[in-house]
């Protein structure tokens, strides 16, 4: 692991988490040139020298990190690849779907479309980051309440946007709540529901 | 993604300097949509100047009774800022209408202005686009073109300009402030964006080395009668087929001025003084409104997939005047269309 000054939390060998028995070994640490997906992609440029490092202040879920990253890595990458936070997903990697949505300094954003350097300093809040002692956010229970996901991959950028769009305090409406969601597609077509767990938070049920 | 080297400027000269010292230097704001391209492979900077720290982030009157915006107001600022909103609410709304609002919280202003073009085949690096790849071809053109142009096109380029906010800005006479290494100018909005021409590469009218610093309203906001209509394929964070944006003054049941632009039909927003001449002094109704519509469609022309996009425009526009003049803009989260 390049320059993050906490480990990853490692996982009992023999209780391998599914990440880890997909990856079929237990987390090995990143070098210098591994540490995003785009960096282990080299294009016909390969021959120009790798990018320095950037020295990057990032508080996630509270916790600080100070880290040296590769200018390429999105927070979306950062957050999945080099702080082992896989709860925030990569569904289309364009701002197309929302499913990396989180928490930037309070406002929601599309993590993907976001290089980590550009934010130095920033708090970012994952959807590992919205239960508070072991109870769920509120959001988090009010999708439990209201079985407002199917197959779960949105659910996360669901949460966070919801979480975004309570604290803007625009939508007041359905309506105005399935617009302000828009930006999260969710194929199983959750969206009644998810509309209704939303409306439960806001105490419009 | 091609290695790029990471600079971040502090201030507007810092910023002007360091994009100077790489000819394939690029600034980034929000990133929304550059990041996408390097992504794609589209884009491909070797310097990324991050000018987010730049003091571009206020929204203030000028003494003139207009507004100035600064190039880093994020779109959800600008939407939802209480000037904005009671003034130049024509505004709010076309910035309200476009993407998502993950991605208006984070694109910026002067980024807006800059986004381009969404034809599938600037993104195909695979294919010739003489956009991405100046005379490599057009592959619109006999191609899929349902969402291409239907004004100002060229043999080489037929791209739409994809922006809701410019569309906006066009009827509000933007003034764009911009700074570079001969100094500060200022670029009328409709001189601002350019028709692709024998030289699509270049979307805008910006010298190289130049950056945003702001964008300036004049004071007429149109705050009784204005819309912005946008239709498109789902109601929701989708690209425009064809939208129009709305400013009338009106004396009675006659315009004293009538301004209107269309997006999502041309290489830039497409505003027509001798279509808005027709509705001067006329009657606020649909027969005037029909007239304005065929003059400024005079010289639209489809393509094998998008000719419908011409009489969809011709109707969005009297549409979007007849909300207009009753006072009852497009609401942007109600999809009725009134």
């Amino acid at each position: 692991m390049i320059g993050i000054d906490d480990g990853l939390e490692g996982h009992d060998g023999a209780h391998p988490s599914r990440r880890e028995a997909i990856a079929g070994a237990a987390p090995t640490p990143m070098v210098a040139g591994m540490a995003s997906s785009a960096a282990a992609q080299p294009t016909g440029d390969a021959a120009r020298s790798a990018a320095s490092l950037v020295p990057v202040n990032l508080t996630v879920n509270g916790k600080r990190h100070a880290l040296r990253l590769d200018p390429r890595t999105t927070i979306l990458d950062l957050l999945r690849e080099h702080l082992d936070l896989t709860g925030t997903k990569k569904g289309c990697d364009q701002g197309q779907c929302g499913a990396c949505t989180v928490l930037l300094d309070g406002h929601r954003i599309n993590s993907c479309l976001t290089f980590a350097v550009m934010y130095d300093g920033a708090e970012i809040t994952t959807i590992e980051g919205l239960a508070q002692n072991g109870v769920l956010h509120p959001l988090q229970q009010a999708f439990v309440d209201h079985d407002a996901f199917q197959c779960g991959y949105c659910t996360p950028g669901q949460i966070c946007s919801a979480a975004g769009l309570i604290a803007e305090g625009r939508a007041k409406t359905a309506e105005e709540i399935r617009e302000l969601m828009s930006g999260n597609i969710c194929r199983c077509g959750a969206y009644p529901n998810i509309v209704a767990a939303i409306q439960q938070v806001m105490g419009r049920s | 993604m091609i290695n790029f080297e990471y600079a971040r400027a502090n201030d507007v000269a810092d910023a002007v300097r360091l994009i100077a010292r790489d000819p394939n230097a690029k600034f980034v704001a929000g990133g929304t949509n550059l990041i996408d391209l390097m992504k794609m492979d589209v884009e491909r900077p070797t310097t990324l100047v991050d000018i987010n720290r730049l003091p571009l982030k206020q929204v203030e009157g000028t003494p003139a009774g207009g507004l100035r915006i600064g190039a880093l107001v994020r779109n959800t600022d600008l939407a939802y800022h209480p000037l904005v909103e009671q003034r130049y609410p024509v505004l709010a709304s076309a910035i309200m209408a476009g993407a998502s609002q993950q991605l208006r919280n984070m694109a910026s202003t002067g980024g807006n202005l800059l986004q381009r073009t969404r034809c599938a085949y600037f993104y195909d690096t695979t294919t010739p686009c003489n956009k991405r790849e100046p005379g490599s071809g057009c592959s619109a053109i006999g191609g899929l073109n349902r969402m291409h142009a239907i004004l100002g096109a060229s043999e080489a380029c037929i791209a739409v300009f994809p922006s809701d906010m410019s569309v906006a800005l066009a009827i509000l006479d933007a003034k764009v402030h911009v700074m570079g290494p001969s100094g500060d100018r200022v670029i009328a909005i409709a001189d601002f964006h350019r028709l692709p021409g024998d030289t699509p590469q270049r979307d805008n009218n910006l010298n190289a080395g130049e950056i945003i610093t702001a964008v300036e309203l004049p004071p007429q906001g149109f705050v009784r009668n204005y819309t912005y209509l946008k239709i498109r394929d789902r109601l929701s964070y989708a690209f425009a087929l064809v939208s129009v944006a709305v400013g009338l003054e009106l004396d009675g049941d006659t315009v004293k001025e009538g301004r209107f632009a269309l997006g999502g039909v041309a290489h830039k927003p497409w505003r027509d003084p001798q279509a808005e001449a027709v509705l001067r002094g006329e009657r606020a109704d649909a027969a005037t409104f029909a007239r304005a519509a065929d003059m400024l469609l005079r010289d639209a022309k489809g393509h094998e997939h998008n000719t419908f996009k011409i009489d969809l425009a011709r109707r969005s526009i009297v549409r979007a005047l007849t909300q207009a003049a009753r006072g009852t803009p497009q609401s942007q989260s109600s999809k009725k269309i009134a």
